[in-house]
């Protein structure tokens, strides 16, 4: 059990703004990395993390982790925009409640859809903002995929196609919501929030 | 159980290759194989180090058993038995039946967020399960619990019944990315299954 998380504010709001992440468990030092750990950071720079130091205990299930994340959101060989992507990855983190991941991934919504006003109002609102069809159908898969029991039905994937989605964008949608999560369990358990100081 | 040229994401979903849905994953081919090598790296490792198979099966279908998920259940009961026996396997599936809820559910950091608050879910088992168990299942199931039905519930003091029940920090980690691997194979088992079937 750590008894060296720093002193800090988490943040009780959902917000675009830069948010720090502290490690409740210790992560791997920087200098202790073996060529194994930082072939499985996938990019030197992440040594820097403590997130991702933490991960990389088990560094072959970093290593894939992180392949098939980048894979799901930034392989843009058709499919859906990464907008939508980013969307659902935002969304899915605004239900289950990873203040942290909502903050990056409506950033990224934003910056890629130029949509501010609309991803604030599903931060502040929630998953029954109102943001325009095409988007509450994204919503809307992301959550019935989300809820436990899942609810994710035919419908939903006819929405998407009403909203001009073919079977590889319906398929981003669902891998993107799917992915998210897999990574709020992660940053939501491992370690907190923390307002950048 | 699974041969090394198979995918299970493909397999439980019902995908052939050319299908459309085949095609679609063949346009996302790092996510299919890193998926893949995910539950390889996750569930069949080659040096199971802190955490044995027979563990890494009973959490998994703990977790499956949880998601009431039909396309992902067979798979995970079948390799628990495998490589955890029938004895285990009825301790789990009691497990599951013991605990079910509803998700995602949990506290915010108190303020404006509060008021979206629900109750947490409650995880408790009956003294013959958990002795069926173990103390380090037990332990690992309590938290596989939490993570799957209110993750946002987070606290540091939650690492401290698995530590006590000798789960090491590898271990911990090892145990976190299976829980939210299976929170991610599952969704996508179900979501293209719905997908494949929805012309």
């Amino acid at each position: 059990m750590p008894d060296t998380v720093q002193a800090h504010t988490a943040p009780n709001v959902f917000t675009r703004d830069q948010v720090d992440w502290l490690p409740w468990l210790e992560p791997i030092a920087e200098a202790d990395l073996t060529e194994r750990h930082i072939a499985a950071l996938v990019d030197a720079a992440r040594a820097k993390s403590p997130y991702f130091r933490l991960l990389a205990r088990d560094p072959d299930a970093l290593e894939h982790r992180t392949r098939t994340d980048k894979d799901i959101f930034y392989n843009t060989d058709a499919g859906a925009p990464r907008a939508d992507r980013e969307l659902a990855a935002a969304a899915v983190s605004r239900l289950n409640g990873c203040i942290y991941c909502a903050s990056v991934h409506a950033r990224f919504s934003a910056t890629y859809s130029k949509r501010e006003a609309d991803v604030d109002k599903l931060l502040a609102e929630g998953v029954g903002a109102d943001l325009g069809e095409r988007w509450n159908a994204v919503v809307a898969a992301a959550v019935a995929l989300t809820a436990i029991p899942m609810t994710f039905g035919p419908e939903h994937v006819q929405r998407l196609r009403a909203a001009g989605m073919d079977d590889l964008a319906i398929s981003d949608i669902i891998q993107g919501s799917a992915f998210f999560n897999w990574a709020n369990r992660l940053m939501l358990s491992l370690g907190d929030a923390a307002i950048k100081g | 159980m699974t041969a090394p040229d198979t995918d299970l994401i493909d397999t439980l979903v019902g995908i052939a290759p050319g299908s459309p849905l085949g095609a679609a994953r063949a346009r996302r081919p790092a996510a299919r194989t890193h998926a893949e090598a995910s539950y390889r790296a996750l569930l069949l490792p080659a040096e199971p180090g802190d955490v044995s198979i027979a563990e890494r099966f009973a959490v998994a279908a703990y977790v499956v058993g949880l998601h009431r998920a039909e396309g992902t259940c067979a798979h995970y009961t079948a390799g628990l038995l495998e490589h955890g026996g029938p004895a285990l396997g009825k301790a789990v599936a009691l497990a599951v039946a013991e605990t079910l809820a509803e998700g995602p559910k949990g506290s915010f950091p108190p303020g404006p967020l509060s008021v979206e608050d629900t109750p947490a879910p409650v995880f408790a088992l009956s003294a013959p399960v958990a002795a069926a168990l173990g103390k380090r299942l037990e332990a690992a199931f309590a938290h596989a619990h939490f993570l799957v039905f209110h993750p946002r519930d987070a606290a540091a003091e939650r690492f401290r019944p698995l530590i006590e029940a000798g789960w090491t920090t590898d271990a911990i980690v090892t145990l976190s990315q299976l829980v939210s691997f299976l929170a991610f194979q599952i969704r996508v088992v179900a979501g293209l299954r719905v997908l494949a079937a929805t012309p």
